[in-house]
């Protein structure tokens, strides 16, 4: 940090896993003793991380990292929640950014899928409804930066952290851009 | 080499020229890297990926087919072809179902590759997720056509190397397939075996031998590179 001028204002981040399996947020916490840097620079808004229930209620968000794709009513309320509280929206993972392995399930009928497993399609309204497909995020709203991997490997979600924190536009090194 | 061999400028960079060469043949012979996911020494060239589109004294043409001529000014590293490479990429991608992370051919993919070095970190375009069935009737190869880039590196393979005439392509626009020559349509009913180049040239995931998935450690693997975490 530039001893000159003063400290800038801490970052609020938001994330959060949709049709994900935690394994891009586990990768995130795989930046290990960088996370003690990170907080210094950021504070976390919602997130599996925070008790925080809704994102930017008070405060709206810098930066919202967004893992896994849509696959039922309840992911697309909060992506777009997302959206709209958070000023740079990014992409994290293969789910996030392509649908990802659970997008497999696209060639096979919701229903027949519900009733093969449970027997029966669990019909409590508290549940939200699974879409027909599962959908990459970037079909239902603007993102501003993706990061692929399947997770995305630790450096690159470190790389794209400090990108942002600095003000430029992140551009992953050529090594970090992984699919798998 | 002579101070007379005929030789042409790519990206600022002299290449030999021999009778024949196109492009792209006289640039991979002399090291220079244009990308490209269709072309192959061992067969014909075909010009359906695009990828390979250099600017030709100003005219964009398909190195893997367009002849070699000295003394023309080749440009491949510039930012609107680069951009164009992205677009041709993020076209591929959403056009099958290219979910790497379960696919076996990652990190071997040439396809993949290719999207990684254009920097490609997202699809850009919505997602077609097509649902062709996979063919698994062949004991020692698989067929997942929804993998598949319509590159016709195995029809040109079985054609050409093998002799055999296994595949084609058929259909019209978005309803392009790979076609099996087999009374069933079924490549466990077609002359194909494990043994032959066309069950080996695929670029990607769609044409795959079996049993043998997943054996490289990553790290190991054909594209990986040190940043590879393993």
């Amino acid at each position: 940090m530039n001893a000159s001028s003063p400290s800038p204002r801490k970052l609020r981040v938001a994330t959060v896993s949709l049709a994900g399996c935690f394994g891009c947020h586990m990768s995130l916490l795989d930046i290990d003793e960088r996370l003690f840097d990170l907080v210094e620079r950021v504070d976390f808004d919602r997130s599996p991380l925070t008790d925080i229930k809704t994102v930017g209620e008070h405060d709206r968000c810098d930066i919202g990292l967004v893992e896994g794709g849509l696959c039922n009513a309840e992911n697309v309320e909060v992506l777009r929640a997302f959206r709209a509280r958070c000023t740079v929206l990014v992409a994290v993972g293969a789910c996030a950014i392509t649908g990802g392995l659970p997008a497999l399930r696209n060639h096979l009928d919701v229903g027949d899928i519900m009733q093969s497993v449970y027997g029966r399609v669990p019909d409590d309204p508290e549940l939200p409804l699974p879409l027909n497909r599962v959908l990459p995020i970037h079909e239902v709203v603007r993102i501003d930066h993706a990061l692929p991997g399947c997770p995305p490997p630790a450096d690159a979600f470190w790389q794209l952290l400090q990108d942002l924190m600095a003000g430029r536009t992140p551009v992953p090194a050529p090594g970090l851009i992984r699919y798998d | 080499m002579s101070a007379v061999d005929p030789t042409f400028d790519l990206d600022g960079q002299p290449v030999a020229l021999q009778p024949g060469d196109t492009i792209l043949s006289a640039a991979a012979r002399a090291g220079l890297d244009i990308p490209h996911l269709c072309w192959s020494e061992e067969v014909s060239g075909s010009a359906s990926c695009r990828l390979c589109t250099v600017l030709a004294d100003g005219r964009p043409v398909a190195a893997c087919v367009t002849p070699a001529v000295a003394g023309q000014k080749v440009e491949c590293r510039t930012a609107s072809l680069a951009t164009q490479r992205l677009r041709l990429l993020q076209m591929l991608f959403v056009e099958g179902n290219h979910f790497c992370p379960g696919c076996e051919k990652s990190g071997n993919c040439v396809l993949q590759v290719q999207a990684e070095r254009a920097g490609m970190t997202e699809l850009h375009f919505e997602v077609l997720n097509p649902e062709r069935p996979v063919d698994a009737s062949h004991p020692d190869v698989l067929f997942e056509p929804n993998r598949c880039i319509l590159c016709q590196l195995c029809v040109r393979a079985s054609d050409e190397l093998d002799g055999k005439r296994v595949f084609a392509i058929g259909g019209h626009g978005i309803a392009t397939r790979l076609l099996i020559d087999s009374p069933s349509g079924r490549l466990g009913d077609s002359a194909l075996s494990v043994d032959d180049r066309a069950a080996h040239i695929c670029p990607v995931g769609a044409l795959l031998p079996k049993r043998v998935g997943f054996a490289v450690p990553i790290g190991q693997r054909r594209f990986d590179t040190e940043d590879t975490r393993g």
